[in-house]
């Protein structure tokens, strides 16, 4: 019988190792999967290499994560936000690194990585400093830049529900990410507000279908980043 | 003369009213952070614009009343927004599919520099010590049918921000196609900035001597 649901956060991220390539889902605080991410941060797994559109704000979650030194390289397309001060300071003294992605490469990145496609040539960056140093061709008259999908040994991810099987949909605009990452980790973790039997999400509407997620656990009440950056929490 | 040049010709919002009339009914349009937000705010009588924000969101509408908003319902710059009925949210490959693949009619953005030959730099200012972003700005460049680029003629310190070549690092090559500031509207064209329309009480020279390339006076068939 098919059951990946797990009885907490903790037991989720058990097996992450050092040295670890994780994807965090999350467009800023919107579909951040804030309880995995201290869940990590409680298990110790270090020298991480870290791939989410940011780098967090504040002092939890992802920026908590970067603050406990546990991130030696990010991959991401846009490391400066308002309340972001803990990876500027690292990035800085050298001891995060950074690669830098347009977004648009970034979310295809992912879902080549997650779809057996090892790369891919697009128009963005054509031109630009982040172009430079990349394999370049000339198709139908237009160039292209190279570039590599990308896989990752953990994927966390925030739903809003999922089934047993691992079946998820998504809030809003927090799905973001989420569907990409589910497909391009080799474990997929959801944490969801709901976990209900399968049958009861109608397949038609299911947008990451099961096969992509290894393991679901119920968070009935995620926390809200921003919440607990004006209540000046600072985790752990 | 003291006035600064970005206290001359039309105001931010005249200036995003002036590009508004240009975009025709019907298009699906991605505005850039700052001065291209406020187009919104003007759409013509009688014509209706499909938002997109690259987040994962077409149809956004106007911010949220005050606690009605929700935290995972925002736009690319990480404010809360609202959907208007027909909206439909996706993830980031689908909504840079529609970026890239060339789905989206018009892209509004800011700029730093615009080159002559539509080279764009709005993403660094290439400072050593600055930590490097660059978000959805080279793709959206890359592949959106139209790139009108709306800002100051000049920086603060009256420097033109129309140039002969960028200075900055670039965002895309010769993609602008139209530049809407505070004194004129400016083709981009193969030979170079073509002058459209000066603002009210603006006169060629007074854009001319502002303008960090050679700017071509209007055309006689135009008005």
């Amino acid at each position: 019988m098919i059951n990946k649901q797990l009885a907490n956060a903790e037991e989720a991220v058990a097996d992450v190792f050092d040295g670890a390539t994780i994807m965090i889902s999350g467009f800023g605080e919107a579909g951040s999967p804030i309880e995995l991410i201290h869940a990590l941060i409680d298990h110790g797994a270090t020298n991480l290499t870290v791939i989410n559109n940011n780098t967090g704000s504040g002092e939890v979650g992802l920026a908590a994560l970067i603050k406990a030194k546990r991130v030696s390289k990010m991959i991401c397309s846009y490391p400066r936000t308002a309340n972001s001060t803990v990876f500027p300071k690292l990035y800085r003294s050298g001891e995060t690194e950074l690669e830098l992605v347009p977004q648009g490469t970034l979310a295809e990145r992912i879902r080549a990585g997650g779809s057996g496609i090892p790369a891919f040539y697009t128009p963005t960056s054509v031109g630009t400093p982040l172009g430079e140093g990349k394999e370049h061709r000339t198709i139908n008259g237009r160039e292209f830049v190279l570039e590599y999908g990308l896989t990752a040994d953990f994927s966390l991810i925030k739903g809003r529900l999922a089934d047993t099987h691992g079946n998820v949909l998504y809030n809003k605009t927090a799905r973001n990410f989420g569907p990409l990452m589910a497909m391009a980790g080799n474990v997929s973790v959801i944490q969801a507000e709901h976990i209900v039997t399968p049958g009861e999400i109608d397949p038609e509407v299911i947008i990451t279908p099961g096969i992509f997620v290894n393991r679901v656990v119920e968070i009935q009440k995620p926390a809200v980043e921003s919440e607990l950056i004006a209540a000046g929490v600072s985790y752990p | 003369m003291t006035n600064s040049p970005q206290q001359v010709g039309r105001t931010r919002d005249e200036m995003a009213i002036r590009l508004a009339q240009d975009i025709p009914d019907g298009s699906y349009v991605n505005l850039g952070i700052g001065i291209p937000e406020l187009i919104a705010k003007y759409v013509p009588e009688g014509r209706e614009f499909i938002y997109h924000t690259e987040n994962g969101l077409l149809g956004m509408g106007p911010s949220p009343e005050s606690g009605l908003g929700d935290p995972e319902l925002i736009n690319a710059g990480k404010r809360q927004v609202t959907a208007i009925p027909g909206a439909a949210y996706f993830h980031h490959a689908d909504s840079f599919a529609m970026i890239r693949g060339g789905h989206l009619d018009l892209c509004v953005l800011g700029a730093l520099q615009v080159s002559s030959g539509g080279d764009l730099a709005n993403w660094s200012t290439g400072a050593p010590d600055a930590i490097p972003a660059v978000g959805g700005a080279m793709d959206l460049v890359a592949g959106v049918k139209s790139i009108y680029v709306i800002t100051q003629h000049c920086t603060k310190n009256g420097e033109p921000k129309l140039v002969q070549a960028c200075t900055f690092p670039l965002t895309g090559c010769g993609i602008v196609n139209r530049i809407y500031t505070n004194l004129a509207v400016i083709e981009v064209t193969a030979e170079g900035f073509q002058l459209i329309e000066l603002s009210p009480g603006i006169d060629f020279e007074y854009v001319a001597e502002r303008t960090g390339a050679p700017l071509l006076p209007l055309k006689d068939n135009t008005k």
